[in-house]
């Protein structure tokens, strides 16, 4: 627990400035290009997203296909560039840094990433050592120290014994044994940031388990900031600290984890949790209280709160203006108007 | 009697690396207006089985056999011309796994729903009616018909292929994962129509998914596959409430749940090849109980487990195949 009362940005207040990883109205948009004379438009895939992250916190970043998760986490690790807001990084505004700069603060080897599909994001011919021990030669480690490294990584993700496992290509294991190696080399730098985006929706429940177990304990024993993007809560479940629901590139409610579960208040949040079912055999006698319709189309989002052609609660001042984002509860924030005092 | 009854249903691929144990050895029965929620991990042979009971099978099956009763009748040994027209999609119809995604873009809804009753011999006025219904039953407008299937949501599709399904009266519907590449706010309101469907039209459906979670939405029975056979069925109480099979312990506590706490667990090891599947019980290496007890060693690895009844707090058969109830 924090001692001293925290330094949080005037304007979105959740947001503590001293956190390891920072995100302040952050922006970030494709532009397509329908034909070559024709003006480009704009998909506004992340439209103003705040949030802060501290060493051995997750958070998981949750909504449905398309609301803009990826794009989040790609833009924190600097695989794409945000059209406005800040990114900073330990203390460094990252938003706009070179290459250089970027090395210059070890920012490459301090953060990384774990894809959902274990089949494409493992390079087919290389052998599962060249594999692991690529992003340690990038940064010069010495051939016996990145042998070392190699097991130990293989270790801590319960691939044992490694002899049986470096000498192998990626279609010779297994789905699950592919994502172990996925956090292998997520991990292996010892990184301080880790964007896990849907790292165990393509596999198995009973995989899914032991991989959800592995990156807990690792995110635990290295006390890293983690971002969890799923669009499962009830995975999200077994590590997060805090939540933040997007809704159509938009927050929608973010706060501690349990909290919001227990009591969204967010409409949106309130459907996506009321739509999860659990395994009870009572579940067939019962209909679910859900929004209808599917989110919207970003490069021509609907006007005022985005979801307002599907809230049930809707009222005249969602449809022509966008909401603000409310404390809620403490600790709880709402971007709804439903939360706004008159 | 029981609306549909399969007696030691199997299937088998031949594939250049050998024969591949689809299903193998499969019973069950299900009743008017019930659901059996078929539940596995992938490759289990759950979209075999569902290929078995309408007759679509690959060109490579090697054995498809058993008996399959409906309404009494046997039905896989027929002639393919005596199924087409009187079983398939009559009678028995089904939602393929991923079929959403094989709506043809280019042609119209209404020519793509009505194309297997006029090959039935169904006049064409009488088989767009029958379509605009079943639209009108999955919440659609009826003319949709004439619009494209680009012009769709995911949803709205998913909704186009179960009005197909359910356009000429069947009895059986046969869903496998029919929610699959859906958000589940859409997965949500999907399942809210398949209830409402089955118990506006006395349906009867097998629910194929990986998903415990998710059978529990229609489930009446459930049945556990692993590796190509029946590991447990009864009914859903039974089920979720006392789950008897090793695997399906091992699963149930590997569902994360969102309401209730709980620890969660995981099934150490991989599912096996269904070309050379273990010998004995086919969940022997990876089971706890064989682990750990010694009386077990020479019994389940060597011999395969009888289906045997246990106590049912549901009112339905609960069986199991496992040696630790003998
Ligand atoms: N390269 C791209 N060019 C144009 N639009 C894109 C591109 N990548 C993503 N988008 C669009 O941006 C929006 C957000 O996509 P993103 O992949 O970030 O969502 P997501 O929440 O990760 O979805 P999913 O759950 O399906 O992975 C979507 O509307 C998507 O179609
Ligand atoms: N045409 C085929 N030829 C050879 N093998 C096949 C064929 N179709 C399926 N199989 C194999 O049969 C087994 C069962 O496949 P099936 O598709 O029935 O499983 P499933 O339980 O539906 O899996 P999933 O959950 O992935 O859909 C798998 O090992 C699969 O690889
Ligand atoms: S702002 Fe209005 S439309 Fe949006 S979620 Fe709140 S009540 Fe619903
Ligand atoms: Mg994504
Ligand atoms: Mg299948």
């Amino acid at each position: 627990m924090r001692c001293y009362m925290p330094v949080v940005f005037d304007d979105t207040p959740w947001v503590r400035k001293d956190d390891l990883v920072v995100v302040h109205r952050l922006r970030t948009y494709y532009t397509i290009k329908p034909g070559f004379f024709a003006k480009p438009r704009y998909v506004r895939a992340v439209d103003d997203i705040s949030l802060g992250i501290d060493r051995g916190i997750t958070l998981a970043v949750v909504g449905e296909s398309g609301s803009g998760k990826t794009t989040l986490g790609r833009t924190l690790i600097r695989l794409l560039d945000p059209v406005s807001g800040e990114v900073y990084f330990d203390g460094h505004d990252i938003t706009h840094m070179k290459e250089e700069e970027l090395k210059k603060i070890g920012f490459r080897r301090r953060v990384s990433m774990v894809f959902q599909d274990p089949y494409s994001s493992l390079n087919p011919f290389h052998s599962i050592h060249f594999i692991l021990e690529e992003p340690l030669m990038v940064q010069g480690v010495s051939a016996e120290e990145r042998e070392e490294r190699v097991f130990k990584a293989l270790e801590e993700v319960k691939l044992t014994p490694p002899e049986d496992f470096i000498n192998k290509y990626p279609h010779m294991l297994s789905g699950g044994q592919r994502q172990r190696i996925a956090v292998a080399r997520a991990i292996i730098t010892n990184p301080d940031f880790i964007v896990a985006d849907e790292p165990v929706s393509m596999l198995d429940a009973s995989i899914r388990v032991e991989i959800l177990t592995i990156l807990k304990d690792i995110q635990q024993r290295h006390k890293m900031a983690f971002m969890y993007i799923t669009h499962d809560i009830s995975t999200a479940k077994y590590f997060s600290d805090y939540i933040l629901i997007m809704y159509a590139g938009q927050f929608a409610e973010y706060g501690p984890f349990k909290d919001v579960v227990k009591n969204p208040l967010h409409p949106y949040a309130q459907s996506l949790i009321e739509a999860i079912p659990d395994p009870d055999p009572s579940n067939r006698l019962r209909e679910r209280k859900v929004a209808p319709g599917e989110p919207p189309n970003l490069a021509n989002p609907p006007s005022g709160c985005r979801f307002h052609p599907r809230c049930p609660y809707a009222m005249d001042i969602c449809k022509r203006q966008e909401p603000p984002v409310i404390e809620a509860r403490p600790g709880v924030f709402v971007k709804c108007w439903l939360y706004v005092k008159k | 009697m029981a609306l549909l009854e399969v007696r030691n249903a199997r299937l088998y691929y031949a594939t250049t690396k050998g024969v591949v144990k689809a299903v193998d050895g499969i019973s069950f029965e299900l009743y008017e207006g019930e659901t059996l929620a078929v539940v596995g991990e992938s490759g289990s042979g759950k979209t075999t089985l569902g290929k078995l009971l309408t007759r679509v099978w690959e060109r490579n099956v090697s054995v498809a056999d058993g008996e399959i009763y409906l309404e009494g009748k046997e039905i896989l040994h027929i002639t393919e011309e005596e199924f087409r027209r009187e079983i398939r999609w009559r009678k028995i119809a089904m939602v393929p796994q991923a079929s959403m995604n094989a709506l043809n873009p280019v042609i119209k809804i209404g020519d793509q729903m009505i194309e297997p009753l006029l090959m039935q011999g169904t006049s064409r006025d009488d088989a767009l009616k029958m379509a605009m219904d079943a639209l009108e039953s999955v919440g659609l407008p009826r003319d949709l018909v004439n619009r494209y299937p680009h012009q769709l949501s995911g949803g709205m599709k998913q909704r186009v292929i179960i009005a197909m399904s359910i356009m000429a009266h069947p009895k059986v519907v046969i869903l496998d994962e029919p929610t699959s590449a859906l958000d589940v706010i859409t997965q949500a309101n999907i399942m809210n129509l398949l209830k409402k469907l089955k118990w506006e039209f006395k349906l009867s459906y097998i629910f194929v998914t990986h998903d415990l979670s998710l059978a529990s939405e229609l489930a009446d029975s459930v049945a556990i596959m692993y590796a190509g056979k029946l590991v447990e069925i009864g009914g859903a109480e039974d089920i979720y409430g006392n789950p008897s099979h090793p695997y399906t312990q091992g699963l149930i506590s590997s569902v994360p749940t969102l309401r209730v706490d709980k620890n969660l667990s995981f099934i150490p090891g991989e599912v096996p090849s269904l070309i050379n599947p273990p010998a004995g019980c086919r969940f022997h290496p990876r089971c706890p109980f064989y682990r750990d007890r010694d009386y077990l060693k020479g019994l389940c690895d060597a011999k395969e487990p009888p289906m045997m009844e246990l106590g049912s707090k549901a009112g339905r058969k609960h069986l199991v195949a496992c040696w630790l109830y003998k």
